[in-house]
């Protein structure tokens, strides 16, 4: 089978070549998670814009280069969106190769869910397709899985397709001061729930009705444009870690903990997270047989991620 | 799911006479001996068995492929058993193949070369339900929907349901990546794992992702869901808890021009709905169950459309609403909601009976599984009736037409002369049909050895060998369940295992 490679995959190809140490910049929002590209690495652009919307098949194709924030106004025309995070200038390759879901991740899915079929450049130069252009596929081996969160270190993605979703009728954020999580985690419409060790904050999504029913289950709160202002630092913890997080790790107002989900957003730095040594070896070993050169993206490890 | 079960007794009994005429199935193979002695000294006699019964019924799976040929089964009861009859495998340069209840349809679960087959099914034990963190711990062997009586008191369920729900394992639906009606909505079996522990082919037990939200390092757990058997053996499972929706409304939707239906399904997801469930079943599939089962689908209906929109209920409502305006403005023959629960669970019976039903059109058939772009149904579907007729064959079709996932069945008698020649031929050019129309060689059964040379047709040799270089960093011997998913020329190492343990084995 020949894949139909249009002209801007084909010079991305082109341009990342066969040999080198290369890595791919996108908005340069999470561009020392994992580590830093190595002295020397030449950097090249991934190519931008959106492909194709079929909002019918509730998928897009969309090349990686693309800010998110950019193609999200594109599929607002048709009432969707995707699960990838809008960070300021971040792109559609950017948010996949972090792997990191967007603070609505409880409505939207996670960010690996979203991937469906990629179209990337391979160690040696060559195009490679992962995936298929249906919502729903087990022919062969899961790649995509494997680059979502990958840091580009196995594939630089050129092109992908991606599940979209439909936008809710209604969103809206409100804060409950001295509120219980518990209680905004159980409304069916809480798009995200973020408690401060304090007050609770939620995004309600989705038909009117049912958010309106939500508010007066919730009582007393009080709306607001967005969710709090976060701490820099990203913490990857469980479900209930996240929930105990005050107890542990210090002061209300000092971390953002998303209920539900496990993401705390802190003023420090998460500690290392042990791995397994089974785990890490599994690691080494998925990077040498598709990176034998360790040429894409040298420096950066998906295991030092926080 | 074998057919019916006069055509199953007449395989066994097909297949006892051709082994009594070559002798090749002795109750106690003397070149595995040693093999099954260490077997047993490694887990005990009680989990072990080479005798011929055993072996025969590990040698398949639901699927019509008949060349599967085990070695000794064993059953383990925990996961040091596991990793010590790997390690006996290894010893004895023997591949291993896992497998579940064996419903698979691909022939994922038929072993090749006489591997040592684990059998999973002993190991079946909720382990823990975790509401903290959202997920339940469960060994491989718990069957799908045991799991979710079980979590039925708790007000959740596990969300894949494939039809074979009463009779998978967890750690088959894990290996296939399986789906089902409601999979639309809430996705397929990768979306709902969230850790497991394996064993890999080294005999090492590692835990593939964790609890955390966003495990450290490369998506293991993404990348061995799916894998067939072939990345090592899943010995526990964390899977997601997903809340039970406050409300439910299931419709049924009929038609008199299958095209009407198909443009109902365009026009729902366009509209912006994602429904739990969007099940088409045609005439002759419909008039297939009414025989059988009575759901109260219309004969007269082209074909039927069963929706089930799930949620809020003040959102149920109006999504289904919404669905039968749209169906309406499509030439809806009729609309019919459920009125209460049992109502909606003999819609359900008439979409889950349908494989029983085909019993009663011909004694056997071959069911298929692949993806369109879900906008081009009209097209497919005609293109499916025309390519049957011209192989004189009958098709009923029932699917999973909200994700575009196909399963037409093909219905015919194999003791008619050719038959079978047919129904591979009219498959064939369903696949390839399928794959010209931008889909996907299959949705939820897997590739297996029924599709593997196939894949070529979907993927190129440099992407072929992008997925031979995830499986081998798994399992770098080729030692797990050899033989599948990647076509020869892609599996060189898969072919030196299976020709080192039994030269006059499935390549000979």
């Amino acid at each position: 089978m020949t894949a139909d490679f249009d002209e801007a995959l084909i010079a991305f190809a082109a341009e990342v070549g066969p040999d080198g140490p290369v890595c791919v910049r996108g908005g340069g929002t999470r561009w020392r998670l994992g580590g830093e590209a190595a002295p020397g690495t030449r950097q090249v652009q991934a190519p931008a814009g959106v492909v194709a919307f079929e909002p019918a098949e509730m998928t897009v194709r969309v090349r990686a280069g693309t800010p998110v924030a950019e193609l999200h106004r594109e599929l607002a025309a048709g009432g969707q969106r995707t699960a990838l995070p809008e960070r300021d200038g971040g792109t559609v390759g950017g948010a996949l190769m972090a792997g990191e879901s967007s603070i609505a991740r409880l409505g939207l899915g996670p960010v690996r869910e979203a991937l469906l079929q990629a179209r990337y450049v391979c160690a040696d130069g060559q195009l490679a397709t992962a995936g298929a252009a249906t919502v729903k596929n087990v022919s062969g081996f899961d790649v995509c899985r494997l680059l979502v969160g990958s840091l580009g270190t196995l594939g630089l993605v050129g092109e992908v397709l991606l599940r979209t979703v439909p936008v809710g009728e209604t969103e809206r954020w409100v804060r409950l001061a001295g509120a219980d999580a518990g209680t905004a985690r159980s409304c069916h419409t809480a798009a995200s729930v973020l408690w401060d060790g304090a007050d609770v904050w939620a995004l309600l999504s989705g038909y009117e009705v049912d958010v309106e029913e939500d508010l007066s289950r919730l009582g007393p709160c009080e709306e607001v444009d967005g969710p709090p202002e976060l701490p820099p630092h990203r913490w990857s913890c469980t479900p209930a870690e996240a929930a105990a997080f005050a107890a542990r790790n210090g002061a209300a107002g000092r971390f953002v903990a998303e209920i539900g989900v496990g993401i705390v957003h802190a003023a420090e730095p998460q500690p290392p997270r042990t791995v397994e040594p089974g785990a890490a070896e599994l690691n080494r070993r998925f990077k040498a047989r598709f990176d034998p050169a360790g040429r894409l993206n040298p420096g950066r490890d998906p295991l030092q991620k926080p | 799911m074998a057919g019916t079960l006069a055509a199953a007794t007449r395989r066994v009994l097909g297949s006892r006479r051709r082994g009594d005429r070559s002798g090749s199935v002795p109750s106690n193979d003397p070149a595995d001996a040693a093999l099954v002695a260490d077997l047993v000294e490694a887990i005990g006699a009680d989990r072990v068995r080479a005798d011929a019964a055993a072996r025969y019924l590990a040698s398949r799976d639901a699927s019509i492929y008949r060349e599967g040929n085990a070695g000794p089964v064993c059953y383990p009861g925990s996961t040091d058993d596991v990793a010590a009859c790997v390690r006996v495998a290894n010893r004895h340069g023997r591949a291993v193949s896992p497998r579940g209840a064996g419903t698979g349809l691909a022939g994922g679960a038929a072993p090749l070369g006489r591997p040592v087959v684990l059998s999973m099914t002993r190991m079946d034990e909720l382990v823990e339900i975790d509401f903290d963190n959202g997920v339940a711990w469960v060994q491989p062997g718990v069957v799908n929907l045991d799991l979710t009586r079980a979590l039925a008191p708790h007000g959740v369920h596990y969300a894949p349901d494939p039809s074979s729900q009463a009779a998978c394992t967890i750690g088959g639906n894990v290996a296939n990546n399986s789906g089902g009606p409601h999979c639309l909505a809430y996705g397929v079996t990768s979306a709902h794992v969230v850790a497991i522990e394996v064993v890999l082919s080294d005999a090492s037990v590692v835990t593939l992702g964790d609890l955390s939200a966003e495990p450290a390092g490369y998506d293991l757990r993404g990348a061995f869901v799916g894998s067939e058997g072939m990345c090592g053996i899943a010995t526990k499972v964390a899977v997601r808890l997903t809340r039970n929706p406050p409300a439910v409304r299931t419709m049924l939707l009929c038609f008199s021009d299958v095209s009407d239906a198909a443009a109902t399904v365009s026009a729902i997801i366009a509209a912006g709905i994602v429904p739990a469930a969007i099940e088409m079943l045609d005439q002759r599939c419909v008039i297939a169950v009414e025989d059988f089962a009575q759901a109260g689908y219309p004969r007269d209906a082209a074909a039927v459309l069963l929706v089930e929109v799930d949620g809020a209920s003040g959102g149920v409502e109006i999504a289904a609403a919404r669905v039968a305006e749209i169906a309406e403005r499509n030439q809806a023959m009729s609309v019919r909601t459920a009125a209460d629960d049992d109502e909606r669970a003999r819609l359900w019976k008439g979409r889950k009976s349908a494989f029983g039903a085909v019993a009663n059109v011909m004694p056997d058939y071959y069911l298929h599984d692949t993806v369109v772009p879900r906008t081009r149904l009209v097209e497919v579907l005609e293109s499916i009736y025309e390519i049957v007729d011209r192989h004189d064959l009958i098709v009923l079709n029932v699917f999973h037409a909200g994700d575009g996932n196909l399963h037409p069945i093909l219905a015919y008698d194999s003791r008619e002369p050719g038959a079978d020649e047919r129904v591979h031929a009219a498959g064939r050019e369903i696949i390839e049909m399928s794959l010209d129309m931008g889909g996907a060689l299959t949705g939820e059964h897997g590739v297996g050895v029924e599709k593997r040379d196939h894949m070529h047709r979907m993927f190129s040799a440099v992407d072929l060998d992008q997925q031979s270089r995830l499986r081998a960093s798994f399992d770098p011997y080729c030692r797990m369940n050899p033989g599948k998913v990647l076509p020869s020329a892609h599996s060189c190492s898969d072919i030196g295992s299976l020709r080192a343990s039994d030269a006059a084995g499935v390549w000979g």
